[in-house]
C-alpha cells in the first residue's frame, strides 16, 4: 500500500552576488525616441501634411483643394495683416466667457446634486433631456431671447458645456471610494475640507474628462454659431473669417481658418489637458 | 481590606466600554441586525481581538466604535464619554488598500492627517510623520505615491498614519486580510514589535483564529446572524494547551462552531430516519 518514493538529493545553491553582465541598463537612444509619444504624434502630423501636399498637387485645383504650402502661405499672410489673430482673439474671448459660465453653473448643479437626493434626480433628468440636444439648435431661440449679440452665443455655449461637465463631475463624486470618504471623516475634516481634500481629488479623473468634453463641445458650438450668425456677434470670429473667405472665393484662407481651429484644438489638448493630466491623475496612478 | 481592593478595581475603569449595543442597517430591500446586545470592555494597552465568522457583524461593530454607524440600542463610551461621530482619537486602519489618498505621497498622507486631525503645525507634523515612517521602515519611500507601493507597504503607511495620531485607541479592521501569507506573518510580527515600543491600545478585527491568538491578549468571540458575544478569552500569544489539555485554537473553534456542528448533525440524523 505504500506509495513509491523517489530518493532525490536536496539542492541548496550559494547565490551569485557579482559577475552579472547586466542588471539594469538605460535604453538605447532610438528606443527612447520611439517611446516618446510627442515624437510619434509629430510623425503622424508630418505624414498627414505630406499626403495633403501630394494629393493637392495631383488634383491641381486650388479652388477646391489648395495645397498645404498655399494654406500655410495664406495663414502666414493673414497672421501678418492681423486679420486672423483678431478673429481668433474674438473667438477665444467669447469661448472663455461661455466655458467659464458653463463650468460655474455645472459646479452649482453638481454641488446641489451631491448634497440632496432630489438634486441628483433633477440633475439626472435634466441631463437626459438636454444633453442630446445640439446647442446650435437653440441658437434661433437664443437670438429671439437675447438679441443679436454676445448674449445669445454665450447662452448656447453654456448649454454646450454644462451638461457634459455636470454629468461627469457628479459621476466622479459618486465613484469616490467609501473607504476614502471614511478616512476623511475619521481624521475630522471640516465640510469644506472634506470636499476640497477628498471629494474633488477623488473625482478628479472624471472631472477632467468632463472638462475636456465640455471644451470640445464649446469649440464646435462656437465655430458653428459664428459660421451661421457670425456677423451678429459684432466682432467677427474665426467662423466668420472662414465664412467670409469662402464668399470671396479665397479658398486657401478658408483652409487657413480651419487649420487655425485645428491648431487650437491640438495645442489645448496637448499643452493644457495633457499637462494637467500628467501632473495629477497619471502621477497619482488614477488614470483610467 | 477586601473592600478597598474592590474600590481600587472600580477606579480602574475601562478605556472603552461597549454596553448592550445592537446594530442594524438597511439594505435596499430589508433591515438587517448585525449585532445583538454586544457588551465589552477594553482596558488600556489591550490588544483586544474581535474574532468571528463572516457575517457576525464584527466590522460593523468596529465601524460603530469608530463613529461611522450609530447603534439602535445601547451605547459606546470612550473614557466615559459617549461616541457619536468619527474622530481622530479613534484612528481607523481599514482592510482596503485604497485608504491612502492616491494624490498624496506617503509623507503627505500622514501629514494631512496630523494637520487636519491632530491640529499640529506644519513643521511639527513633518517631524512626527518622519518619525513614524521610520518606525514602519519606509523612510526610503516617504516621497512615493501610494500606487507605487506593494500591498504590505500600503498597510504599513496606513498603520503609521493611524499611530502618528497617537490616538486613545487604534481600530484595525482586518488590516492584513488582503495580504499574502508571508507578508501577513511579517506584518503581525511588526505590529507586536510596535506594541512593545509604545503599548498602544488596539481593537483588532479578524476572522483568522491563528492571527487572533498571535495578536491578541484578549479575544472576543462573536457568533453569526446576528453577532452575539459567545465568549471572551485570554490569549498567551501562542496556541497553548489549557488545564484539560485542549489547544486554545480548538477551544475557540468549538465555541464558535459548536451550535452549527450540532444542528448539522441533527439534520443529517433526521434525513437518515426518513
Amino acid at each position: 500500500m505504500s506509495e513509491p518514493t523517489h530518493e532525490r538529493p536536496e539542492i541548496v545553491n550559494t547565490l551569485n552576488t557579482h559577475e552579472f553582465a547586466v542588471i539594469q541598463a538605460p535604453h538605447s537612444r532610438w528606443r527612447r525616441l520611439c517611446d516618446n509619444g510627442a515624437f510619434r504624434k509629430t510623425l503622424v502630423l508630418v505624414v498627414l501634411m505630406v499626403i495633403w501636399e501630394v494629393y493637392a498637387r495631383a488634383l491641381a485645383n486650388p479652388l477646391l483643394f489648395p495645397t498645404f504650402s498655399a494654406t500655410v502661405g495664406a495663414l502666414l499672410s493673414a497672421l501678418v495683416t492681423g486679420e486672423l489673430p483678431r478673429a481668433a482673439a474674438a473667438t477665444l474671448i467669447l469661448l472663455f466667457k461661455g466655458y467659464l459660465a458653463g463650468l460655474l453653473l455645472a459646479a452649482l448643479l453638481t454641488a446641489f446634486a451631491s448634497m440632496t437626493r432630489i438634486g441628483a434626480d433633477i440633475l439626472e433628468t435634466l441631463t437626459a433631456m438636454f444633453n442630446p440636444l445640439p446647442s446650435i439648435a437653440l441658437l434661433p431661440l437664443a437670438l429671439i431671447w437675447f438679441g443679436l449679440g454676445e448674449g445669445s452665443i454665450i447662452f448656447v455655449l453654456i448649454h454646450a458645456v454644462v451638461w457634459a461637465v455636470a454629468l461627469n463631475a457628479f459621476a466622479g463624486f459618486r465613484s469616490v471610494s467609501p473607504t476614502l470618504k471614511m478616512v476623511g471623516r475619521n481624521y475630522g475634516l471640516s465640510r469644506a475640507g472634506f470636499v476640497l481634500r477628498i471629494l474633488i481629488p477623488g473625482a478628479f479623473p472624471s472631472i477632467l474628462t468632463g472638462l475636456k468634453i465640455g471644451w470640445a463641445f464649446a469649440w464646435r458650438t462656437l465655430i458653428a454659431a459664428e459660421l451661421v450668425f457670425g456677423v451678429s456677434s459684432g466682432s467677427g470670429g474665426l467662423g466668420w473669417y472662414i465664412y467670409q473667405s469662402k464668399n470671396q472665393l479665397e479658398i486657401p484662407a478658408v483652409f487657413a481658418g480651419l487649420l487655425t481651429v485645428i491648431l487650437f484644438g491640438l495645442s489645448v489638448e496637448n499643452l493644457v489637458f495633457r499637462v494637467i493630466e500628467k501632473h495629477t491623475v497619471r502621477r497619482w496612478g488614477m488614470a483610467s | 481590606m477586601a473592600e478597598s481592593h474592590q474600590e481600587a478595581h472600580k477606579q480602574h475603569s475601562p478605556l472603552l466600554s461597549v454596553q448592550g449595543v445592537t446594530l442594524q442597517y438597511r439594505t435596499t430591500d430589508q433591515l438587517l441586525t448585525a449585532t445583538y446586545r454586544v457588551s465589552l470592555d477594553v482596558q488600556r494597552s489591550d490588544r483586544f481581538v474581535v474574532l468571528g465568522p463572516s457575517g457576525c457583524g464584527k466590522s460593523t461593530l468596529l465601524k460603530a466604535i469608530g463613529g461611522f454607524h450609530a447603534p439602535t440600542e445601547g451605547r459606546i463610551l470612550l473614557n466615559g464619554t459617549a461616541v457619536h461621530a468619527p474622530g481622530p482619537e479613534r484612528a481607523f486602519v481599514f482592510q482596503e488598500f485604497d485608504q491612502l489618498l492616491p494624490w498624496q505621497t506617503v509623507r503627505a498622507n500622514i501629514e494631512f492627517a496630523l494637520i487636519a486631525g491632530a491640529h499640529l503645525a506644519r513643521g511639527e507634523a513633518a517631524d512626527r510623520a518622519a518619525h513614524y515612517i521610520a518606525k514602519v521602515g519606509l523612510h526610503a519611500f516617504a516621497d512615493n505615491y501610494p500606487h507605487t507601493l506593494s500591498g504590505g507597504m500600503k498597510q504599513r503607511v496606513a498603520i503609521a498614519r493611524a499611530m502618528a495620531m497617537e490616538p486613545a485607541i487604534l481600530l484595525m479592521d482586518e488590516p492584513f486580510a488582503a495580504l499574502d501569507a508571508l507578508t501577513r506573518e511579517h506584518m503581525q510580527q511588526e505590529l507586536l514589535q510596535l506594541w512593545q515600543d509604545t503599548r498602544f491600545t488596539v481593537i483588532f478585527v479578524t476572522h483568522s483564529i491563528p492571527e487572533a491568538i498571535r495578536i491578541g491578549n484578549r479575544i472576543l468571540l462573536l457568533s453569526a446572524h446576528p453577532g452575539q458575544v459567545r465568549a471572551e478569552l485570554n490569549s498567551p500569544g501562542t496556541d497553548l494547551r489549557d488545564a484539560q489539555g485542549k489547544l486554545l485554537s480548538t477551544r475557540i473553534q468549538e465555541l464558535l462552531f459548536d451550535r452549527a456542528l450540532k444542528s448539522a448533525a441533527g439534520d443529517n440524523g433526521g434525513n437518515d430516519n426518513v
